[in-house]
């Protein structure tokens, strides 16, 4: 421990303060930004029970009880927007969730360091690119003219080409497949570096004993990444419904919008398009309450589970 | 140790599958470049998979020809240096307090901060702030909420708490205060870490296209993939494009829009391999529990 500004075991308060002043004069602005660009727009959330206007001030607007939180639970759009929120989710948690855990297990088995170090490397990189460019991509590829349709008239498996993001039918899938295909090497670098945390012993230990690969893959590797992959679960159960708003934000249009309009969009154009400050507010905070819930549960379900926890 | 035949046969079929997965991965990169390279109105029919039909360099000159582009580009520049270095160095000028157990009122300053990983205002509240600041339609308004950010500062305590107390105490004898010993003896012992923070934040001021479709109306501040988003998303786009860019016979609205990608995508594709044994090592010291 440092004893740079160590207080002597009966310094006063003020004398321990003086003594690490300049401690607390770099965490101070810390504190006051956090106060300023967090806690202001936190105290903001009282607009959700007004009716507030632009043009007026927020605690001078007259009070609306819960009209808002009302009014969105009877929105004729509130079950679609739910369901498209919680159906990508799902889609993801069943699909881009495990897929990153099952790269990690097979790149570790990958015998050429240097094949191995490549392979890291290449799947990062779709990480690093911005949603605009891949949704950009998309848009071409997924047009009635694009590749993709380009490739699958050419080999026979379509008939006629399909527009697929003119059809809400397809939009879950393109959501959840290109997620999975931007983020998989990234999101496997956190099981990656628990799996190489593991002592070898044990599985030189378990081969003397003639266990096969798929013995070791599951007794030893798969069990001692259980916690990361418990945290990381009860993470993404909590942000269920938080879209990837870069992503669908910019690969939906009119005609999709059936199946993709999810919360956050419709915060987006409650808000800032039709100028609804209160009821986009009191839509935001009815997502928070539900993804606090949401942490709540998922902690407590691994918590028995598992004996792993985040809290 | 001898491989049994069954695990031969496996690790020739994993080879082949991350091979598989690794081409999957490139191949959309490696699409866009060649089809940025190819003659426009040549690209339109389409069938370019693996090599420029019509090589051309045109569309890179008429990206470089294009005042709104090279502007939006400059405003990424700028916001990404400006942005990166002031979160780092705010970051860690905050964190460095915090990895000191006896620092009066820690708890509560952690505790501040781990709300705002849970809880927030959301975005009409911010944009309200930003508006009452004065921030809308500034450069602005790109740094200052982003100077900050609690997750990155974990990441800074837990490796400020790894730095071994002896060469604090040695400078702390030579007379030297919190604030020297945190810029002469910290900094410079952490340049893993700041790496690490420096990629996070830079890819996020690189990337990052809302921030300039939501706070900011005046065309000259946008940064280039909020260009970008708006030449992608929305309607009437391609006339759009050729307003925007001086389309000739041979680019088409298109094909500038693909080198447009490549000139935002490359220099970051350019960084980070040799950040790589930096940030695997900094994800995971954010993982262990503050």
């Amino acid at each position: 421990m440092s004893t740079v500004s160590k207080p002597a075991p009966k310094a006063s308060f003020g004398e321990r303060l003086k003594k690490q002043k300049y401690l607390q004069m770099m965490v101070w602005p810390g504190i006051i930004w956090m106060f300023i660009f967090n806690y202001i727009p936190m105290s903001g959330i009282i607009i959700a029970f007004k009716d507030y206007k632009i043009t007026g001030t927020m605690w001078g607007a007259p009070w609306a009880g819960l009209s808002h939180f009302k009014e969105f639970l009877t929105d004729p759009s509130f079950m679609n927007i739910m369901q498209n929120t919680l159906g990508i989710s799902l889609l993801k948690l069943c699909i881009a969730f495990p897929l990153p855990i099952l790269f990690a297990l097979l790149v570790n088995e990958v015998r050429s360091a240097r094949y191995k170090k490549s392979i890291q490397t290449i799947s990062y990189l779709p990480h690093f690119i911005s949603w605009v460019v891949l949704g950009g991509l998309l848009i071409t590829w997924l047009s009635d003219t694009g590749m993709i349709n380009e490739v699958l008239v050419m080999t026979g498996i379509l008939k006629e080409p399909i527009a697929f993001l003119a059809d809400p039918k397809y939009f879950w899938w393109v959501a959840v497949i290109s997620d999975t295909w931007k983020e998989l090497g990234w999101s496997a670098i956190i099981y990656i570096a628990a799996i190489s945390g593991i002592d070898q012993q044990m599985y030189e230990a378990a081969a003397i004993d003639g266990a096969t690969k798929m013995q070791k893959i599951w007794h030893i590797t798969l069990p001692a990444i259980k916690g990361t992959i418990a945290v990381m679960f009860i993470l993404a159960v909590a942000g269920m419904l938080n879209s990837n708003f870069d992503q669908i934000f910019i690969l939906n249009n009119v005609l999709n919008a059936e199946a993709s309009e999810v919360i956050d969009t419709y915060v987006y154009k409650m808000g800032m398009r039709s100028g609804r400050y209160s009821y986009a507010t009191a839509i935001g905070l009815f997502k928070s309450v539900v993804a606090m819930i949401l942490l709540v549960i998922a902690n407590f379900i691994t918590k028995k589970l598992q004996g792993r926890s985040l809290f | 140790m001898k491989r049994t035949k069954g695990e031969i046969w496996f690790d020739r079929f994993n080879n082949v599958l991350m091979f598989v997965i690794c081409f999957i991965t490139l191949y959309p990169i490696w699409y866009i470049i060649v089809n940025s390279f190819n003659d426009g109105n040549d690209a339109m029919l389409g069938g370019i998979f693996w090599w420029p039909r019509v090589f051309s360099t045109e569309n890179y000159e008429a990206v470089f020809q294009n005042e709104g582009l090279m502007k939006a580009f400059g405003i990424t520049i700028a916001r990404t240096f400006v942005g990166t270095v002031t979160n780092v160095f705010f970051t860690a000028m905050v964190a460095y307090p915090l990895s000191k157990s006896h620092l009066i009122g820690r708890k509560w300053f952690l505790g501040m901060g781990t709300v705002t990983m849970f809880f927030s205002g959301g975005l009409i509240p911010s944009f309200l702030l930003y508006k009452n600041l004065g921030l809308l339609d500034t450069f602005w308004v790109y740094i200052l909420p982003a100077l900050f950010n609690f997750f990155n500062l974990i990441i800074f305590v837990n490796f400020f708490k790894e730095i071994p107390a002896s060469l604090e105490e040695s400078a702390a004898i030579d007379g030297a205060n919190d604030w020297t010993i945190f810029l002469k003896i910290i900094l410079p012992l952490s340049r893993p870490v700041l790496a690490t923070i420096a990629l996070f934040t830079g890819v996020y001021h690189w990337n990052d296209y809302f921030a300039g479709v939501i706070f900011i109306n005046n065309p000259d501040l946008q940064p280039v993939q909020t260009f970008l988003y708006r030449i992608v998303a929305e309607s009437g786009s391609n006339q759009m494009m050729a307003a925007a860019t001086n389309v000739t016979q041979t680019t088409t609205s298109a094909s500038i829009k693909l080198a447009t990608m490549v000139i935002t995508t490359i220099p970051i594709l350019c960084v980070y391999p040799f950040l790589q044994k930096y940030f695997e090592k900094g994800i995971m010291i954010g993982a262990v529990k503050e």
